[in-house]
């Protein structure tokens, strides 16, 4: 189906399901412990064996020498696979550096060694006896460094983006800022490691694995394989979790499905936890400048975004620039990233890449701009709305309720009782402040298929690569054919996550919910047409109701259009340019109070509310976990994460849990999500949007931004912590 | 992790001697932190002794006033204790504070006391590190050092000890009793019990090889507001920036021990008289010589204010 024109009213609307909280369908697999994760899916192969990974010492070098006698002379090892073994390789396109290394080194824990088994506790302790020896070299790891190297040269800013003279504006704009901020690398820290079974079957490949993009980690296998990719099949049906650290084959894939074919048995690898920070992807840290200039009443008139990070040779920047393209009016305009070469692991998408750093930046430098003016920091935003593209100002937003979200979220938080001079409020020890920021993220269009079968019984199987990462797919899958059918939740069976399905959009970039719903959609009014056609309607006429089709006076059970077998069938939705015309992105508002201890200058977080416009909620209830979820993790950027590197050895040093530290229940205060009504006929005909990340964009920020409003401390290097703020606390005693 | 052999000791004595029978062998109890580390082949013990059946599993008062807290009370059991709430408090008070409650359901006192230190280069085997693998030098130095520590450190090692309850046991002039491989037995000082890192960082108490701690013994009660504070960046679960346990009297006299700071809890005796004149006083004595790194120099001021507020608390 391709969808160029908006949405019409279509089956949807009639909102019986869609649009209702509904608890997920998978609930129950999850909470008896019988959904089935990759790492123990003892039941599908037998003779499984286990792999465990060696990972690189150095972070750049080559492998001088390897031995794996001592391994392999371990009982029970049946096998030890390194670059010497491994055959040839290719790589995937999505892979900056190659998943298994040697004889060069491309970072840190860059794995350089499987060993195969019996069992876990065999393999663990003979891959701790492959002697690897390395000839290190000099590699780039500092960003800031490599800033200064990167100086002021035009080379750089081909590619930014620009719009009138920032120049000449900025420089005769009355009230401006400029300043210059940081965010760290980060982790994804999701609960479920990478983790893999591999098994062949003569030249195929079957892998059980935890992925959030069925068809990149297909592809990208059968390139770095060098086989066909018919035949590899990935199979991956519950994810524990992924962030954009399992939107791509990793080395746990690759190495079981080595290791299984050294081995001649199925092997599982799962990544320990101290290897995951250094041999997978992160966040990149950037440092960003930003320079807003305004008219003494509020409006800006000029405003640039320049954001520096650093990757591998065949790495990306971070976009941390691209919602300033899109968030607030301003005739004058410069945005732009600047990629440095760093030898530190490949930095990739986490959780909302680029608006993530990015609106942690500009919303602090909002705030600090609001203040300049001496204008209220929502006031300040609502004046600088914009209901058209900036840059190009004939195309309209979709759909752009970002003031109505900051007027609600003030509103309910309360914001006229913040004090606008910082400093001002103290509960006993804490000094309490209150801050706010805008949240913004894109809608992503892409097309994704399913296929649907109706059976005997009436029941209706959808079948989709696409993937749940604890989002809640499987509920809104389901919900979107029951809607469509006319028939009961509990008619519904949703199987995804296997690549002999339908390709799926995946789940990433917050497009999971509404591209894979509305491929879902897609192939439901196919069977319906199937269906109408089977039992004799009209297919335009026929209603589908409580699991009966009926036009006029006539009903006929739904289950009959199966007969004695089964109906089938399989589209998906593709988009024509509709996002071209118009600007589809998702808005919010987050307001947050925080105390900060007046003596030790620790900060808590104490309330939190989100305000959210995203086009249509397909499931209030998992819609709402997304959001708290994506606040948590921002209360973890604001005030706790980072990995720290080691600018000497090149690699991420706190690479465990114990070390980095991400929020636990004692920093999760109260949190409120708010979902403004809303329907975008341009997105699809889910008419939805997303909100898994939308709920991240700008938390960071509002927390920085409360610490401020607390204590008169501008800390403008994430994260914001204790050590940052303790020289300028108040005496005590 | 290497192979390792098992048993079971039937006596404190039979365990000491057990464990010089064996070179390279440990005890082990709770296996919190034992078992991590052996993993991760830091710790590898050849001989794995279980003490777990040796019933030194109570807390008892002594004739003359003390209190007898057997080497194998869980944390969570001796934090619980009526008697180490009413009069010890700041000994549950760190318990609580430390690690999370299923740990704490398994981990010991012994074991508590025993724990290995958290800088990050210890744990990982591709990095020198002076106390994992003596002489190969300390990659903490001019690392990533914000949590080490910023007193009593050596060219060879700046680790912190990161028990909270030891802080807690140290500013109340708790007693280490152990027994020898020969069967004899001996009372240690909490102060002389844990050593600064010197060039031998790998040696961290002044245990002999077999030594079992069979109690910590805690003496008769002294009074005073019992407060103790360890400083976090999140609320839960985390290891403690900078901790300060204080008893304080209503004179305003008192005592206080740092944890977090240094190789050991740190406690200067000296520096407590200066208690009734308050933090900066006593912070400028007990910090007095410290060489923190450019990293974790905020650990000065932060203990002063720290304290402060402790002190402020007492005061009510
Ligand atoms: C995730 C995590 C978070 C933590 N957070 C904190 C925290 O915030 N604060 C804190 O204080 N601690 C914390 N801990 C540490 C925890 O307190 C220790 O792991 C625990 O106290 C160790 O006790 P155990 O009985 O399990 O020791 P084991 O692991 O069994 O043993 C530890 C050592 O003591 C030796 N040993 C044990 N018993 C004896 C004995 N009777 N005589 C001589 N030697 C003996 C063993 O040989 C071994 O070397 C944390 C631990 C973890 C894993
Ligand atoms: S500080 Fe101590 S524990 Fe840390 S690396 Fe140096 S020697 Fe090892």
């Amino acid at each position: 189906m391709k969808f160029d024109t908006p949405a019409t009213t279509n089956p949807i609307d009639q909102l019986k399901v869609i649009g209702k909280p509904t608890s997920r369908i998978d609930g129950p697999l999850k909470t008896t412990g019988t959904a089935p994760y990759a790492y123990e899916r003892h039941d599908v192969v037998p003779d499984q064996v286990y792999g465990y990974v060696v990972g690189a010492g150095i972070a750049k070098g080559r492998i001088a020498s390897l031995s794996v006698a001592e391994a392999k002379a371990v009982p029970g090892v049946l096998a030890v696979v390194t670059h010497e073994t491994a055959g040839k390789l290719g790589k995937g396109k999505r892979n900056a550096a190659p998943l298994l290394g040697g004889p060069e080194i491309a970072h840190y824990h860059q794995a350089v060694a499987l060993v195969v088994a019996e069992s876990f506790e065999q393999a663990r302790a003979a891959a701790n006896l492959v002697r690897v020896e390395y000839r290190k070299t000099d590699g780039a790891f500092d960003l800031a460094r490599a800033k200064d190297a990167m100086g002021d040269s035009a080379e750089h800013k081909k590619e930014d983006s620009v719009v009138g003279d920032f120049a000449a504006a900025f420089a005769a704009a009355p009230v401006k800022l400029d300043e210059t901020y940081s965010t760290p690398d980060e982790t994804h820290a999701m609960m479920e490691p990478h983790a893999s079974i591999a098994a062949w079957q003569g030249d195929r490949l079957t892998v059980w694995t935890s992925n959030q993009m069925i068809d990149w980690a297909a592809t990208d296998l059968a390139e770095t394989l060098k086989m066909p990719k018919e035949k590899v099949r990935v199979i991956s049906p519950f994810v524990g979790g992924g962030f954009g650290g399992k939107l791509f084959l990793r080395a746990d894939t690759l190495l079981a499905a080595l290791g299984a074919r050294a081995a001649g048995r199925p092997v599982k690898v799962a990544l320990p936890r101290p290897m995951m920070a250094n041999n997978t992807t992160h966040r990149p840290a950037t440092i960003q400048r930003v320079r807003i200039g305004a008219t003494a009443d509020g409006r800006i008139t000029a405003i640039a975004h320049e954001s520096w990070s650093g990757n591998l040779p065949d790495g990306k920047p971070e976009t941390a620039t691209d919602q300033t393209r899109l968030l607030y009016a301003g005739a004058n305009r410069l945005s732009g990233t600047r990629l440095a070469h760093l030898d530190l692991p490949e930095g990739n998408a986490m959780r909302a890449p680029g608006e993530a750093p990015g609106l942690m930046v500009l919303e602090i430098a909002m705030d600090e701009m609001a203040e300049r003016l001496k204008i209220d920091p929502v006031e300040f935003r609502i004046l600088n709305d914009t209901q058209v593209d900036p840059e190009k100002p004939e195309r309209p937003f979709s759909q752009r309720q970002l003031v109505q979200c900051l007027r609600t979220g003030a509103e309910r938080f309360g914001w006229s009782k913040r004090s606008a001079e910082p400093a001002r409020m103290r509960e006993g020890r804490w000094l309490v402040g209150i801050g706010m920021a805008a949240a913004f993220r894109n809608n992503l269009l892409t097309k994704s298929a399913a296929r649907v079968r109706l059976d005997k019984r009436g029941v209706v199987t959808v079948e989709t690569d696409m993937t749940d990462i604890g989002t809640g797919s499987y509920t809104i899958i389901a919900q979107t054919a029951a809607e469509m059918m006319g028939v009961g939740l509990d008619r519904v069976v949703v199987r995804l996550g296997d690549s002999s399905f339908p390709a799926s959009a995946g789940s990433g970039g917050q497009w999971g919910a509404n591209n894979s719903t509305a491929g879902v959609y897609a192939a439901c009014v196919k069977l319906r047409e199937a269906v109408a056609q089977k039992l004799g309607f009209n297919s335009a006429d026929a209603q589908f109701a409580d699991g009966q089709v009926g036009s006029g006076n006539r009903r006929v059970p739904l289950a009959q259009a199966a007969g004695d077998g089964e109906l089938t069938a399989e589209d998906g939705i593709e988009y024509g340019d509709l996002d071209k015309k118009a600007q589809q992105s998702t808005f919010g508002a987050h307001f947050v109070e925080v105390g900060v201890d007046a003596a030790t200058a620790e900060i808590r977080v104490r309330r939190m509310l989100a305000v959210c416009a995203a086009g249509r909620i397909l499931n209030p209830l998992s819609a709402r976990s997304q959001v708290i979820g994506a606040m948590t993790m921002g209360v973890g950027a604001a005030l706790m994460e980072e990995l720290a590197v080691d600018t000497r050895g090149g690699f991420f040093v706190n690479h465990d849990l114990a070390s980095y530290e991400v929020p636990v229940h004692a920093d999760i205060p109260h949190q409120e999500v708010i979902f403004l009504d809303e329907t975008d006929p341009m997105s699809s005909p889910m008419k939805a949007k997303g909100v898994g990340e939308l709920g991240l964009c700008g938390v960071g920020a509002a927390i920085a931004n409360a610490v401020y409003n607390a204590t008169g401390v501008r800390v403008r290097d994430y994260p914001v912590t204790l050590d940052k703020l303790i020289d300028r606390m108040p005496p005590i005693g | 992790m290497k192979p390792f052999s098992y048993e079971r000791a039937g006596s404190p004595a039979e365990a000491a001697a057990a464990a010089v029978r064996t070179p390279g062998a440990k005890f082990i109890a709770g296996g919190t932190n034992l078992l991590d580390l052996m993993k991760l082949e830091i710790e590898t013990p050849v001989h794995l002794i279980d003490v777990n059946g040796l019933s030194l599993d109570k807390v008892e008062p002594t004739p003359d006033g003390a209190l007898r807290i057997g080497a194998l009370v869980r944390n969570t059991d001796l934090a619980a204790d009526e008697r180490v709430r009413r009069d010890y408090g700041v000994l549950s008070r760190a318990l609580l504070a430390g690690a999370s409650g299923q740990l704490r359901n398994k981990a010991t006192t012994a074991g508590n006391l025993l724990q290995r230190t958290r800088c990050p280069y210890f744990y990982d085997t591709a990095q020198p590190c002076n106390k994992r693998r003596p002489g190969s030098g300390c990659a903490a130095i001019g690392g990533f050092s914000r949590q080490l520590a910023v007193i009593g450190g050596s060219e060879a090692c700046i680790a912190t000890h990161p028990s909270d309850m030891a802080v807690a046991m140290r500013v109340l002039d708790a007693a280490v009793e152990t027994v020898r491989p020969d069967g004899a037995a001996r009372s240690i000082p909490i102060a002389e019990f844990h050593r600064l890192p010197g060039d031998t960082p790998h040696i961290e108490t002044v245990l002999e090889p077999g030594e079992l701690i069979t109690a910590v013994t805690l003496p008769r009660p002294v009074g005073g507001t019992h407060i103790y504070h360890k400083v976090r960046d999140r609320a839960s679960y985390a290891f403690a920036l900078v901790a300060v346990a204080a008893v304080v009297q209503p004179d305003g006299s008192g005592r206080v021990a740092l944890g977090g700071v240094a190789h050991k809890p740190w406690r200067v005796e000296a520096a407590e008289a200066e208690m009734p004149k308050g933090a900066k006083a006593v912070t400028a004595q007990l910090l007095a010589g410290a060489k923190p790194t450019p990293e974790n120099a905020f650990k000065l001021p932060l203990v002063e204010r720290t304290l402060g507020s402790v002190l402020a608390e007492a005061k009510g």
